[in-house]
């Protein structure tokens, strides 16, 4: 689907949040703050990727909105459903792929996927699950011993659990740590069948060109507070940089003084300029830096742009707060 | 009520026990054969009887209360430790079941194994001896209440555990002394007087004692107060397991 059209879905779909997550808290035994203040809505149908660097609080948020860690304050809804008052609803909306392949070793994958269908509260239903199998390539696998599957086989079996009781909100944390190239290129468009299905997404991923090119939104923790929550594209006009890169004729030993009012940077060899610039600008002020370095006889024989990653964004915004 | 999941974890546990046969159930009843034939057909034929009954047929009770307490404790103990242990217990956590609910599923397997296991010795030591149940029906019901308390008990324990050592510890360090000096084997009018005070302190005294009754109708101690303390076993361990699960003891942070 075009990305406008996800825009206007995503929209559209924004009366009332599938996640809600007001004032949360969570301090460990240990004295730890996990997080401090979280306030996030997450909508229906939306792919929501939560970056951070390790011990930012990513689990421990997603194992708080699944029921597996206590908050210390605050308040989720899933769905509606407050999870803890109401948690039989809430957590029967809830699919988890936790970063950890934990999985029965001496079960079979069939076993374990509808032993996962019944714990979560739903009837048998074989031809749920073949299909669930299906769409993974585990079928073909159904009677083998868990613990003699490979580690990608695993994760599938991971998230064919996860979907053995069609939740309507699946976590995914770290999908994608320790599996090959093609497994991963399956699982993304996994995620993106059951983000059409009218599955809500939420991911964590350290590989933030995967989040990228996935998520409709993304949200940034950092030390246990979501410092970024932002469309992924608003996000990145936002915070990113473009940069114009000037390659010249004759190289250069130092800035001239009268390129001084202009944010250049000479590379090391002289040979390059990098302009930086900010494109919501009216005015980014290329026409005045062109006819400038015209004027000082500063020929150029090349140019292009480049804007920054959502890599970049993500690292910027940590370090600054490093 | 989540009846769904509760069938769910209690399949698993069984097909767990149906598929580790030898480990589950081959291995108690053979155990249990050896004492038969070593104190009951070998040692028991040169004893006289007690209370009016054989040696061999006295000690039926006391052994298949001997393999209840053992298997109930090590196999709810394991059936929640093995989760937590191998990390799968997080799925658990973030289900929409209720600590009751698990409790049934788990506990309920459990109890079922223990009281497949006793059957299945009842059947055994009739190879070995001749014995008659005067009361079916309080035996049947202590055989389950001694299970369905022993399993919870061994919940509690997989609950505590940290470690596998940890897991065996109870079991071995304090349940078979317990029950070994709790009149498996002989009856307590046999010890000194000052030794039959203190056996009163062994709450396996009055589970084996009452167990006895329901065979041969004598006991050590009145049935009567048997029931209560393990009725009262049975209140202490739900009011514990409903403590942890409460507050979360080593499943939540």
């Amino acid at each position: 689907m075009p990305d406008p059209a996800r825009a206007f879905l995503l929209q559209d779909r924004r009366g009332a949040p599938v996640v809600a997550v007001t004032a949360l808290n969570k301090t460990y035994a240990s004295g730890l703050t996990a997080l401090k203040n979280i306030e996030l809505t997450i909508h229906h149908g939306e792919i929501f990727a939560l970056l951070g660097p390790n011990g930012a609080g990513k689990t421990t948020l997603i194992n708080i909105i699944c029921g597996i860690v206590n908050a210390t304050s605050g308040r989720v809804l899933a769905d509606g459903h407050d999870i803890v008052r109401d948690y039989r609803a809430a957590r029967s909306k809830i699919g988890l792929v936790p970063q950890e392949l934990h999985t029965d070793a001496f079960e079979s994958v069939w076993a374990t996927v509808t032993f996962s269908r019944g714990l979560f509260g739903k009837p048998p239903d074989a031809a749920h699950c073949e299909r669930v199998l299906r769409e993974l390539s585990l079928w073909d696998r159904r009677d083998a011993r868990i613990m003699t599957l490979s580690g990608g086989m695993k994760r599938r079996v991971m998230i064919a659990k996860a979907l053995a009781h069609e939740p309507r909100i699946l976590f995914l944390d770290e999908p994608t740590a320790g599996v090959d190239v093609e497994l991963r290129r399956d699982m993304w468009q996994l995620v993106r069948r059951l983000r059409d299905s009218g599955v809500t997404i939420i991911l964590t991923t350290h590989y933030i060109e995967e989040a990228e090119e996935m998520a409709d939104r993304i949200g940034v923790i950092h030390k246990g507070q979501l410092i970024v929550v932002e469309e992924k594209g608003l996000l990145m006009r936002k915070l990113g940089k473009r940069q114009l890169i000037l390659h010249l004729q004759q190289p250069l030993t130092v800035l001239p003084p009268g390129l001084s009012e202009h944010p250049l940077e000479l590379s090391d060899d002289g040979h390059t300029l990098v302009f930086t610039f900010d494109a919501n600008r009216r005015e980014t002020g290329i026409p005045g830096l062109l006819r400038r370095l015209s004027e000082l006889n500063i020929d150029v024989k090349d140019l292009h742009s480049s804007e920054s990653s959502l890599e970049d964004i993500f690292v910027g915004l940590v370090s600054e707060r490093a | 009520m989540n009846l769904h999941a509760v069938r769910a974890i209690y399949r698993f546990e069984m097909a767990r026990t149906f598929r580790t046969l030898m480990q589950s159930i081959a291995s108690p009843v053979l155990s249990t054969s050896l004492y038969f034939v070593v104190f009951g057909a070998a040692i028991g034929r040169r004893m006289g009887a007690l209370d009016g009954v054989s040696y061999g047929a006295f000690i039926v009770p006391g052994l298949i209360m001997l393999s209840i307490l053992n298997e109930s404790v090590s196999n709810a103990s394991f059936a929640i430790y093995l989760p937590k242990w191998s990390g799968t217990i997080f799925e658990l956590l973030s289900a929409p079941v209720s600590y009751a609910e698990a409790l049934l599923g788990y506990v309920g397997a459990a109890a079922t194994k223990s009281v497949m296991l006793g059957i299945l010795i009842l059947v055994t030591a009739r190879v070995f001896v001749a014995y008659e149940i005067l009361h079916p029906m309080w035996m049947a019901a202590f055989l389950i209440l001694t299970a369905v308390s022993f399993s919870l008990f061994g919940f509690i324990i997989g609950l505590w555990a940290e470690s596998f050592e940890q897991l065996q510890v109870v079991p071995l360090m304090i349940l078979t002394p317990l029950t070994f000096l709790g009149g498996a084997f002989y009856s307590i009018g046999m010890l000194p007087p000052i030794w039959q005070k203190i056996t009163l302190f062994n709450p396996v005294v009055y589970l084996i004692s009452g167990f006895r009754w329901s065979f041969f109708g004598t006991s050590d101690v009145n049935v009567g107060t048997s029931a209560a303390a393990t009725l009262g076993f049975l209140a202490l361990c739900i009011a514990v397991v409903s403590w942890m699960f409460r507050t979360g003891y080593k499943l939540k942070s």
